[in-house]
């Protein structure tokens, strides 16, 4: 069934679509990831021009992380304070995002910098944590005690403390702040929610406790990327709703099959599963990089600026 | 009526042409809904002649339908430091979104090159000038290559010999648009040559349009632009939502 996309000017097939969403979604439950780190780059791959692919991203994690959101803070586990603090950063971030994203785009060059930064960052992060559970699945061999994480590194030397309770934490807000700010950019950018940066930073630059950083990150994320959205869908249009509303539908009824999935599995099995997937979307973006293009030309509708 | 009338007296003062065409679209108007698919367009006419037909230069039937025009950005890419960059671009003026000429016969032998340069019938020609300044040397390259990605995508096409002529007389030319049609206004040409001149031509329009929820859609993401947007948050949301609600019933 052929569907015609009303913002993004082509037709695609409807269960394509679905199926797409589906398929993200079930990975995006069993890993308890967003999943717009492949929903965008599985749209450029189908046709959907990317500024469209991008915006519609920002979308369907609107409502991938709103149900999340919903589970984290019936579990409490949802810190308000350090969410608002990362949130204030991130709508800094989004907005510079926007405008650099804008920019780009007039230029020619906002594939480069989308695939870039999917490569850099996809492939950092999948690589961290490939060896992370690496080395967690041999000590769970061994049996050896995990050392101290919580260190006094200069994080906790900056001004304007504040206390964190549900993390427990006494820390300056300008960390938090600043991590909010360089997810926002890659928000707007990469069109994902961040999550796979911001959980890290959370815990190792900050020191959060684990079982607060996917509520917290999840509650920064919804509110980001639905206000990227709004800027998307106000500086560029290129927001398409029937193109987010199919992704969505698939989407929320594979992360529940995907979350269910998820519970028979072993974690360690699955961050060595979700590190290799990571790697995998990056090695192939940073291909399309190095391999000479099938042509070198490209066309984009409108003048040059 | 004044206006009428005038086109009369011009029709009058103008000599009466040996042969001329009629002709007739199967619509005049494309709907693009939510399942629109590509779409038909079948172009039929006849040859009109107040005497016998002339002998010895041959018959030609040229049909093209063009699409809205607009201006092409089209970029280079190179190697800089490992990695594959745009670097060199060249506007393009005015291109048409999609051109599809269809003809009786080889077109070196229905089209004179001097009549095809005045009326810009071939897809080259029918393609226009530079916009701005041009930065690279040879442009050439650019526009080969607009040609060559519109005729690999189907935008652009020569169909030699789609057109059917019966008789000398009756002919039709079978159009397939593809499901990437953009909105706007469609031309359509017909010329009609003997011996690669051009003895007549007739125009129409076919008005392509989104209707029903793709153009409501469309006009409130152009024309408000923040509606839209809290539009596509609330269905997220409400998605997102409903969707964790359900399954937490399912599973209790």
């Amino acid at each position: 069934m052929q569907i015609y996309l009303p913002i993004a000017e082509v037709s695609v097939n409807a269960f394509l679509l679905l199926g797409l969403g589906g398929l993200v979604g079930l990975l995006s439950g069993l890993f308890g990831v967003g999943g717009g780190f492949l929903i965008t780059p599985l749209l450029f791959f189908i046709g959907i021009p990317p500024t469209v692919a991008v915006a519609t991203g920002a979308n369907q994690v609107v409502a991938s992380s709103v149900s999340g959101v919903l589970a984290q803070f019936k579990r409490k586990a949802v810190d308000v304070p350090m969410g608002l603090v990362l949130l204030v950063g991130g709508l800094i971030g989004s907005g510079l995002g926007i405008y650099v994203f804008n920019l780009l785009s007039r230029l020619g060059q906002i594939d480069l910098v989308v695939q870039l930064s999917y490569v850099v960052f996809l492939g950092s992060i999948g690589l961290l944590m490939f060896q992370e559970s690496l080395r967690a699945m041999r000590r769970a061999k061994s049996g050896a005690k995990r050392g101290k994480r919580h260190q006094h590194t200069w994080v906790h030397n900056l001004p304007l403390k504040f206390k964190f309770r549900a993390s427990g934490l006494y820390i300056s807000v300008i960390p938090p702040m600043l991590v909010g700010v360089v997810v926002g950019i890659l928000a707007a950018i990469m069109g994902v929610g961040g999550g796979f940066i911001m959980v890290p930073a959370m815990i190792y630059l900050l020191g959060m406790p684990t079982k607060v950083v996917i509520g917290t990150s999840l509650f920064q994320i919804l509110f980001v990327s639905a206000f990227t959205t709004l800027m998307h869908a106000m500086t560029n249009q290129s927001v398409d709703v029937m193109l987010a509303l199919l992704l969505i539908l698939g989407g929320v009824v594979g992360a529940q099959f995907g979350s269910r999935l998820g519970g028979r599995l072993k974690a360690e099995q699955l961050r060595i599963l979700l590190a290799l997937l990571v790697i995998a979307v990056a090695v192939k973006l940073g291909l399309d990089l190095l391999i000479r293009p099938a042509d070198l030309f490209t066309l984009s509708m409108g003048g040059k600026a | 009526m004044i206006r009428w009338l005038l086109l009369f007296l011009a029709i009058c003062a103008l000599p009466a042409r040996a042969e001329e065409v009629v002709a007739g679209l199967s619509q005049d108007s494309i709907s693009i809904t939510t399942s629109f698919d590509g779409s038909e367009i079948l172009i039929y006419g006849a040859v009109k002649r107040a005497e016998p037909e002339p002998e010895g230069a041959q018959l030609g039937v040229i049909v093209t339908l063009e699409g809205p025009v607009g201006p092409v950005t089209v970029r280079r890419k190179s190697r800089e430091m490992g990695i594959w960059v745009n670097t060199e671009s060249v506007g393009i003026g005015a291109a048409p979104s999609y051109y599809a000429i269809a003809t009786s016969d080889r077109l070196v032998w229905i089209l004179d090159p001097i009549a095809d340069v005045t009326h810009r019938i071939t897809i080259p020609l029918a393609v226009r000038a530079f916009s701005g300044p041009i930065e690279v040397s040879d442009a050439r390259p650019f526009t080969e290559a607009l040609l060559r990605i519109r005729e690999r995508e189907g935008l652009y096409r020569l169909d030699e010999g789609a057109v059917k002529v019966v008789e000398n007389t009756l002919f039709r030319a079978d159009f397939k648009l593809p499901a990437n049609l953009i909105e706007g206004d469609y031309k359509t040409r017909i010329f009609l040559t003997r011996g690669g001149q051009i003895v007549d031509s007739h125009r129409a329009a076919i008005y392509v349009r989104r209707v029903g929820l793709e153009r409501w859609l469309y006009v409130l993401s152009q024309e408000h632009a923040a509606l839209y947007g809290l539009l596509s948050l609330s269905l997220a949301v409400l998605a997102g939502w409903a969707a964790s609600e359900i399954f937490r019933m399912i599973r209790n």
